[in-house]
């Protein structure tokens, strides 16, 4: 059981406004991912939580009892570190059952507990190794382990997987992934890697200068973003904003088209364009291209397609996938 | 650079310094092995001759020597763990956001700047004095009688004397040790549920652990050699009672002007500090190899 719920939570570094105040509401069993660029506050947002730090104002509701003022471990929540934190004097069997010890709890129910997490975790061949003598892979299951092991309200987890390569960090999602579908334990996952975030979540926070700019669905951002922010970071590689008379053809201030809603033609179409570089990966093509009067657009075709630096091309936008945005930014119903 | 002719080169140029170091440690040693074995009084001049170890059998069955020995294995072992507990005490206060802390951290590296006579005659003179003494003063304040150090507790106020200079050292190593420890860390057993204490003991402890051994290993060097602090203040006395092995040397070699004796001595220091560092290094050196 971990809902969790923020209300007006603040967060101020000396005279530096780092959260100047959220409202989120976490449901129990949700996995919830937070994204946003560098510096825009993830990170302490998930340690207020965490309790980690302590907050200028507002509350933290856990299941109803605002923890706001608690010690970190009665809030009841685990945390996996990017840098893995694990103690590297112990072995991987004390690493997971040092909270457990902390806790009081007798050897055989530590015992049990640490071969069952190592048993789901596949670790049970390493628990007497120590961190140092393990792979990147197998240090950050030992860090989810020892999180496991106390039965969470829920996990935190801060950028855990960008410590591994390409690979590794693909396995290691749907790892994750399964693991909540297994025990239907709150998570919440800090991420700035868009893929992360887009397959793992159920719900995805986007935050901006430590304010949430939209709450929603992957799907539901992807498709009706409110604002130009959450347009311009969902979705990869990032929407086309185009103003002028494109824009006011369409009664507004700026367009937004995501780069695979276009049709790519090479006889007619409404935007003329000319190719700069083309990106031939096999199953898609990325065309950066120069449109007439509109300036550098970057256009997502399916397949291979035969287009080369300097050829002319015709792109028509898809008229249902069209956003539209106000001067401020903000998102209109659409045309 | 493994190939045979790069060990090669690398064995013909590290030769020289080699060679100069070998010859800097084996011939004051091969002579004071010589000397060791001879009658060689500067009172008597002439009258060297080989005696075989009776210099030996002498020094080892001197009363004075076994009083010398456990005054040395006194004063390394508490001035070890004075400096490492107080080391780490420091260090931990000192690696807090604490108000002046480049001031503090700057005052308490001082001592380790004194050379160890000014050291001795600072706390002789000014401190411990009786008489005239701060401690003297401050005791007085509250009604107290004066403390005479060096007559009532002489190899105590020894070592407070040399662990006052050693510690600056401690804390050096030891809060460098303490800055390295990853914040995460904490952080975790902090999320596990350990508190200040459990942190310490089960985390920052254990990363202590080489830094301690680098401290114990290095001081014990200096400290079986203990020499300026006793002579500036005690010289050995009263009778005994500071009298490590260093200065029992001093006594046989400069005082009764016996070399034969005061190398025999000297030889069994040698020995001696290689026991204590067989040991210590069976003990705590696989701190080293992590
Ligand atoms: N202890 C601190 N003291 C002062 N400022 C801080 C402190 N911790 C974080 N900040 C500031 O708060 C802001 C948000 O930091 P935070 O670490 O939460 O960012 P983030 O979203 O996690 O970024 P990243 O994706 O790079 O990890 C930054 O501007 C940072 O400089
Ligand atoms: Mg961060």
């Amino acid at each position: 059981m971990g809902a969790i719920r923020l209300e007006k939570v603040k967060k101020t570094f000396g005279t530096l406004d780092v959260i100047p105040g959220v409202d989120l509401d976490i449901n129990d069993g949700e996995f919830v991912v937070f994204v946003g660029p560098s510096g825009c506050g993830k990170s302490t947002l998930l340690r207020l939580i965490a309790g980690l730090e302590d907050v200028t104002d507002g509350k933290i509701l856990i299941n109803g009892t605002d923890v706001a003022n608690e010690a970190p471990a009665k809030r009841g929540l685990s945390m996996v570190f990017q840098s893995y934190a694990l103690y590297p004097h112990m072995t991987v069997y004390n690493n997971i059952a040092f909270g457990l010890k902390m806790a009081g709890e007798s050897k055989e129910v530590i015992e049990e507990k640490v071969q069952s997490a190592a048993k789901i975790l596949n670790l049970t061949d390493y628990l007497e190794r120590r961190p140092g003598a393990l792979s990147g892979g197998q240090r950050q299951r030992v860090a989810i382990g020892r999180a496991i092991v106390r039965n969470p309200a829920a996990f935190l987890f801060d950028e855990p997987l960008s410590n591994l390569d390409a690979a590794l960090r693909v396995n290691m999602r749907l790892e994750i992934t399964g693991l909540h579908q297994e025990l239907k334990t709150t998570m919440i996952y800090v991420t700035h890697d868009q893929v992360e975030a887009m397959t793992m979540a159920d719900k995805i926070v986007v935050l901006q200068a430590g304010r949430v700019e939209q709450v929603g669905k992957p799907m539901e951002l992807y498709n009706n973003p409110t604002n130009k922010f959450v347009a311009g970071f969902i979705g990869s590689p990032k929407m086309n904003f185009l103003g002028g008379e494109l824009a006011k053809k369409y009664d507004c201030h700026e367009i937004g088209i995501r780069p695979e809603h276009f049709a790519v033609s090479t006889e007619k179409g409404e935007i003329p364009a000319t190719v700069k570089i083309a990106e031939h990966l096999g199953a898609e093509t990325y065309l950066h291209v120069e449109a007439d009067g509109l300036g550098p657009m970057t256009v997502r075709a399916t397949g291979e397609i035969p287009l080369g630096e300097h050829d002319k091309i015709f792109l028509t936008p898809e008229q249902d996938r069209i956003h539209r945005f106000d001067a401020q930014g903000l998102a209109l119903a659409k045309s | 650079m493994s190939t045979r002719a790069s060990t090669l080169t690398g064995r013909i140029m590290s030769a020289p310094s080699i060679i100069v170091l070998f010859l800097w440690m084996a011939v004051p040693l091969g002579m004071t092995i010589y000397f060791s074995f001879l009658r060689y009084n500067l009172l008597s001049p002439g009258t060297e001759e080989w005696i075989g170890t009776l210099n030996y059998e002498f020094f080892l069955t001197d009363p004075a020597f076994f009083a010398s020995l456990t005054n040395t294995l006194l004063l390394v072992g508490s001035v070890l763990v004075i400096t490492v507990v107080g080391g780490i005490l420091l260090g931990l206060m000192l690696d807090q956001p604490i108000f002046g802390r480049g001031v503090l951290r700057l005052l308490v590296i001082a001592p380790f700047f004194i050379m160890p006579t000014v050291n001795a005659l600072v706390w002789k003179n000014l401190l411990m004095d009786p008489v005239s003494g701060m401690f003297a003063w401050i005791a007085s304040l509250f009604g107290l009688p004066a403390i005479d150090w060096f007559t009532n507790a002489p190899l105590t106020s020894i070592i407070i004397m040399v662990s006052w200079q050693w510690l600056p050292f401690a804390v050096l190593i030891l809060l460098t040790a303490l800055q390295s420890l990853d914040r995460d860390q904490k952080e975790a057993a902090q999320m596990d549920g350990a508190g200040p204490v459990a942190i310490f003991f089960y985390i920052t402890l254990p990363h202590l652990s080489r830094a301690i051994t680098v401290v114990v290993l290095i001081e014990t060097i200096f400290l079986l050699t203990v020499f300026a602090e006793i002579f500036v203040t005690t010289g050995g006395g009263p009778g005994l009672a500071t009298t490590n092995i260093a200065f029992l040397v001093y006594t046989q070699a400069l005082l009764q002007f016996d070399v034969g004796g005061a190398s025999a001595g000297g030889i069994v220091a040698v020995i001696l500090a290689n026991i204590v560092a067989i040991f210590l290094i069976r003990l705590i050196g696989k701190n080293l190899d992590k």
